[in-house]
């Protein structure tokens, strides 16, 4: 990275570098990224406060800096 | 040249009585004392002849523990070097003084594990069902906010009013990597169905440009000065904008780039590219804009996201690199932030999701849009507002932060390390050490002085107004030759 010649418009550079490189990884990394996503949503619905009405409304903290 | 960028993180914990009702300013007492009578011996409070109440249903802390023992030893100095102590009614670790940003998130993970073990040992001293429980979080959606706070090195004779308005910018953006994340908004007026989901806990909380308060009308600049070292060559900058964080990236992102941006400001290398036209404002619309598309208004009538101005920044970052070098951050750590930081915004602009593993406002947002997918949960739903609080529950048992797939930075043993040993490159060594050596014959200890008893009138002060001397390589032989306090500060010449 820190060899990376500095463009006096870095916006319009990147925006080019990213349609090139990102677009064919994007559907292989988008399933496996949605199988993460379903086994982190797995767990969520186990380790979730059972009652979170109870446990949102009784989260009350007194204010500090 | 800019001065080392001493630096280090101090985080008021939420905290909640889980199967009982309680003060709490009782219930952070319990847990810091909790903690340090488990681990050190120089302190004498002894619990065993307190029987709490076995009510599990609605037991009361305050019944349980005299007003006496309460404040008696509520501000510990740990042998890390770190300050624990009850601060506005919650627990609060001051992290020790550390020169780089690699340093200040290894000790950050060691707060969060003081703070683990905490809930451990305070699990032992109550009724059965009952537990302390600790949120690292910055907010309970109710409009009562607790700061995670910053705090950075600065040569005196910089002129403030050049910090104040060269180091906003950065203030206001950097929350698109190192925000936290909020379901909801706590803004004064603002209606909550407006913002569902926003990057940062503390941007509703945020009323001045700059000023003096920490508790109400919060200043993106805080003006304390209170340099805890030389006044005559040195200022603290006390950051109190930002998140706690439960990525280790975006904490090292925190400071790291912090620490840079203000390299630059003492060099006068910043300038004023980026200024805003209306800070308060900006934060706010920055935090309320995930997809992070919406412009916000520079001084001089441009326009610009806030990635375009992190990305300006970035660009004078790397000038600086070539023309004064990153010493004064550490050069490794300096480029190793530099092309993360790169990363970051590379990612964020292309595409936020994609940041889930460093960024937590993204990390949490994906844990919120896919429950609520998945329930078919209305904005607004408790569940979603669950999800937010439990991301930042210090149980790991609990917590979703470390279930939500965030990359590591600190090894697992130097984070457990440092929850007992001092960073070795600043003062903070020589108070640890200290601590661990003569428990004793410290009485009293501060960032910039130890007080020492050996027995003959009267106390010894120790001065350490210079935050990088007392470092491993200043005294750490000294201490080790020392048998006794008496000697030691023979040796110093005290």
């Amino acid at each position: 990275m820190a060899e990376r010649t500095h463009k006096q418009k870095p916006t319009t550079e990147r925006s080019d570098e990213v349609v090139e490189e990102a677009a064919p990884a994007r559907s292989e990394s988008g399933e496996k990224l949605k199988g993460e996503l379903d086994d982190l949503l797995d767990e969520i619905d186990e380790v979730l406060e059972s009652n979170a009405e109870d446990f949102v409304k009784s989260y009350v903290q007194k204010g500090g800096q | 040249m800019a001065i080392p960028k001493v630096c280090g993180i101090e985080t008021e914990y939420g905290i909640v009585v889980r199967g009982g009702d309680s003060n709490p300013v009782t219930a952070s007492s319990l847990l810091i004392n909790a903690y340090v009578n488990a681990t050190s011996r120089k302190v004498g409070w002894d619990f065993e002849d307190e029987t709490p109440a076995n009510d599990a249903r609605g037991f009361n802390l305050d019944d349980v523990f005299s007003p006496e023992i309460e404040t008696s030893l509520v501000n510990a100095v740990l042998p890390n070097g770190a300050r624990y102590y009850v601060d506005h009614a919650h627990p609060e670790i001051s992290n020790p003084e550390t020169t780089d940003a690699a340093e200040a998130v290894r000790w950050d993970r060691a707060a969060d594990e003081i703070v683990r073990a905490s809930m451990v040992h305070a699990r032992d001293l109550l009724p059965d069902g009952a537990e302390l429980v600790i949120y690292k979080n910055n907010s309970d959606g109710k409009g009562n906010s607790y700061g995670c706070h910053e705090n950075y090195l600065i040569a005196r004779e910089t002129p403030f009013g050049r910090i104040v308005s060269q180091v906003t910018p950065h203030f206001v953006t950097r929350q698109v990597f190192c925000g936290a994340g909020k379901v909801g908004c706590e803004q004064p007026g603002r209606d909550p169905a407006d913002v569902p989901f926003q990057l940062s806990q503390r941007a509703d909380f945020f009323e001045e440009e700059v000023g003096l308060e920490t508790t109400l009308k919060r200043p993106i600049v805080n003006t304390r000065d209170e340099p805890h070292c030389d006044p005559q060559k040195y200022r603290r900058l006390h950051v109190i904008v930002g998140d706690a964080n439960m990525s280790e990236v975006a904490t090292y992102l925190k400071v790291g780039t912090t620490a840079i941006v203000l390299a630059m400001i003492e060099d006068n290398e910043l300038g004023d590219e980026w200024l805003l036209a209306s800070p308060v404002p900006a934060i706010r619309q920055v935090s309320h804009d995930p997809t992070l598309q919406r412009a916000i208004l520079l001084r001089d009538g441009r326009r610009a996201t806030a990635i375009e101005i992190q990305f300006g920044l970035l660009e004078r970052a790397r000038k600086y690199e070539q023309t004064h070098g990153l010493a004064a951050v550490g050069e490794d750590v300096g480029r190793d932030v530099l092309a993360r930081w790169e990363e970051a915004l590379t990612g964020l602009e292309r595409d936020p999701a994609s940041m889930a593993h460093w960024v937590d406002w993204v990390a949490k947002h994906r844990l919120v849009e896919g429950f609520a997918a998945r329930h078919d949960l209305q904005p607004g739903s408790a569940k979603l507002k669950a999800i937010d609080l439990q991301y930042h529950d210090m149980r790991p048992e609990r917590c979703l932060a470390l279930r939500a797939g965030l990359e590591p930075l600190v090894d697992p043993a130097d984070a457990r390390m440092a929850m007992t040993e001092p960073p070795t490159t600043t003062r903070a060594y020589f108070r640890g050490k200290c601590l661990q050596k003569f428990p004793n014959e410290v009485v009293a200890a501060n960032w910039d002085s130890l007080v020492f008893d050996i027995g003959r009138d009267p106390l010894r002060r120790v001065p350490m107004m210079e935050p990088l001397r007392g470092t491993a390589q200043h005294v750490a032989s000294l201490i080790d030759e020392s048998a006794t306090a008496a000697e030691l500060l023979e040796r110093l010449g005290t």
